[in-house]
């Protein structure tokens, strides 16, 4: 039953073979005796499920079902989850328990669906690999020695290893699609604004945004068709009419205009993962696509404008995190500055504080405009790159990830050479992009992910192109050996 | 040599009201260092008469109808605080 997608899941449940209460054991069952081994759930609510699961077979006896009800999921703990603890990876939030939901979760328990329990992530979302969570590190489930990639390295995992049949993720810089590829699933990233950020804990304001984690392009499209649509608590959501998602995805692609950017097939990717991405290529040629290269000359500039970016944004959405109001507080403080000082210098892990005390220079007096103003500059370079290509191309295609995922612990004395793991996906954030990653195939037995770039709001299209690839693959059917 | 050294990072993290271990200044410093040092690449490209991006879609901030639409919750919110007394959240004296 745990190989399923959630399309067969919903079938399933319809067609009275099983109840959500059954499958929710079942996923119960499993996360129970096998995540000892990925980490990759902070907390697991088994309570909850099960009376969410007895309600939604109440209401499919009653027919009132809609497709996701009585469907079991893992929600990332950056989604604040009323009366659930909420820690976003941090020791800061460890004694959090939220006092509200997020948009997402109470569109997810609108919907009917079942919530398994919250994944693990980097913490506060700042990291590449699910290293730095307080909550310790999530294994790769295709190689335990491996990491799933970050920062919703849990939810990757946990998806990968039939531990839930799709979970919620979201991405400031690739923190969607970079885990997806190391962990062989089908993630997607939308357009800026398309869900709400309301009670999604702030990262990069700008840049931050939630997606599904699936094994197929269709359950990403059934997700998406939940979590998509204005917000008025969310004054940044945008407010654009949402389509069916599930729609278009049989629509033919021949014909399909396909752009490959050069700059994302030299320098710093690895070859192995290269002659993936080109038979992935070669697939689409053959269903009818039109290959065409192109240039995004701003591609270097990607990394150095998120980095200043992405801080400056965490350094002022983090000083809510005070110790004042809820989270983690210092003992026996002897004034209010010592109150801030030591409850924000034991609540953050090293690269929170790294990303702050970065942050906080370049908004510093005197700075601001040589790195925070600078950067928005390069930033609109870049978007106006995208721009230009998609006057020539419809959908823009090359790797998610310079490498498959790399080792615990390989990384983490140099920050930097982490930041570059996700330099095909950080553009696609600062442009504001829908991006996707889904499995194109193995490299040295690990998987590798093709990450799929479209216009804004163009879900639909990304899901469509995704979904004909999985029509001719079976690469996002793979399970690793462990977890099948 | 390195563009920001212990003391930098000192007035850094009291900027930002962050406690960082004394031992771990150093790295600190060499860290904000290299990250500066790559974010340097950006003052090669002229980005004169660019017009700065906030917003991706370049949207504006929504503005909605001054109605209140939120009933006082306060109960709620404060049993989530470390301390609290009568309706107020607690922290040190600051007026003697």
């Amino acid at each position: 039953m745990y190989n399923k997608t959630i399309a067969e899941l919903s079938a399933g449940l319809e067609a009275g073979e099983f109840s959500s209460v059954e499958l929710t054991q079942v996923y119960l069952d499993r996360i129970n005796s096998l995540d000892e081994q990925l980490n990759s759930f902070i907390t697991v609510t088994p309570e909850r499920a099960l009376e969410q699961a007895k309600n939604a077979d109440i209401q499919r006896a009653a027919g009132n079902a809609g497709i996701l009800n009585g469907i079991p999921l893992a929600q990332k703990d950056i989604f604040c989850t009323k009366d659930v603890k909420t820690s976003c990876g941090s020791k800061m939030l460890d004694p959090f328990i939220s006092p509200y939901n997020a948009t997402t979760i109470n569109k997810f328990n609108d919907s009917g669906a079942v919530m398994l329990g919250k994944t693990n992530m980097d913490e506060f979302a700042m990291g590449s690999s699910n290293e730095t969570s307080w909550y310790g590190p999530v294994k790769n489930p295709w190689k335990q020695d491996a990491v799933p990639g970050g920062s919703s390295g849990g939810s990757a995992a946990a998806v990968a290893a039939r531990l839930a049949p799709a979970a919620t993720g979201t991405d400031t810089g690739g923190s969607i699609r970079q885990p997806a590829s190391f962990c062989g699933i089908t993630g997607l990233k939308p357009t800026y604004g398309r869900v709400s950020r309301y009670g999604m804990i702030a990262f990069a304001s700008s840049l931050d945004q939630a997606g599904p984690m699936t094994r197929t392009a269709e359950d990403a499209a059934l997700m998406l068709n939940v979590m998509a649509g204005m917000d008025p608590r969310d004054s940044t959501s945008v407010d654009e009419a949402v389509p069916d998602y599930t729609a278009n995805l049989n629509d033919s692609i021949e014909g399909l205009k396909i752009g490959l950017p050069k700059e994302y097939f030299s320098e710093g990717l690895d070859d192995s993962v290269a002659k993936v991405i080109e038979s992935a290529v070669k697939e689409y040629e053959k269903m009818g696509a039109v290959i065409k290269e192109i240039s995004l000359p701003t591609s270097n500039l990607a990394v150095p404008t998120y980095y200043i970016i992405a801080p400056s944004e965490c350094s002022s959405n983090l000083s809510r995190m005070d110790g004042v109001r809820f989270g983690h507080r210092c003992k026996d403080p002897k004034d209010l500055n010592d109150l801030y000082i030591r409850s924000r210098g034991e609540g953050f892990g090293p690269e929170v504080k790294r990303r702050i005390l970065v942050g906080t220079y370049a908004l510093s007096e005197g700075f601001y405009d040589a790195y925070y103003v600078k950067a928005q500059k390069t930033r609109r370079l870049i978007a106006n790159d995208f721009n230009q290509a998609f006057d020539d191309v419809d959908v823009i295609m090359g790797p998610a990830a310079p490498s498959t995922a790399f080792n615990i612990g390989e990384l983490t004395d140099d920050p930097i050479t982490m930041y570059l793991s996700d330099i095909y996906t950080i553009a696609v954030n600062l442009a504001g992009l829908p991006g996707m990653s889904i499995p194109a195939g193995f490299a040295n037995d690990m998987p590798v992910g093709l990450q799929l770039i479209g216009k804004h709001f163009a879900e639909s299209k990304l899901l469509n192109v995704a979904h004909q690839f999985q029509k001719e693959t079976d690469w996002h059917l793979k399970a690793p050996a462990s977890f099948k | 040599m390195s563009r920001l050294d212990k003391s930098d990072v000192e007035k850094i993290a009291f900027l930002a009201r962050l406690g960082v271990d004394e031992q771990d200044m150093p790295e600190y410093a060499a860290n904000l260092s290299n990250i500066l040092d790559m974010v340097e690449q950006l003052n090669s490209v002229d980005t004169d008469g660019v017009k700065p991006m906030a917003h991706p879609l370049d949207a504006v901030q929504r503005l909605r109808a001054d109605e209140v639409t939120e009933v006082n919750d306060r109960e709620n919110l404060q049993s989530h605080a470390p301390e609290t007394a009568e309706g107020l959240y607690l922290v040190p004296r600051v007026v003697e």
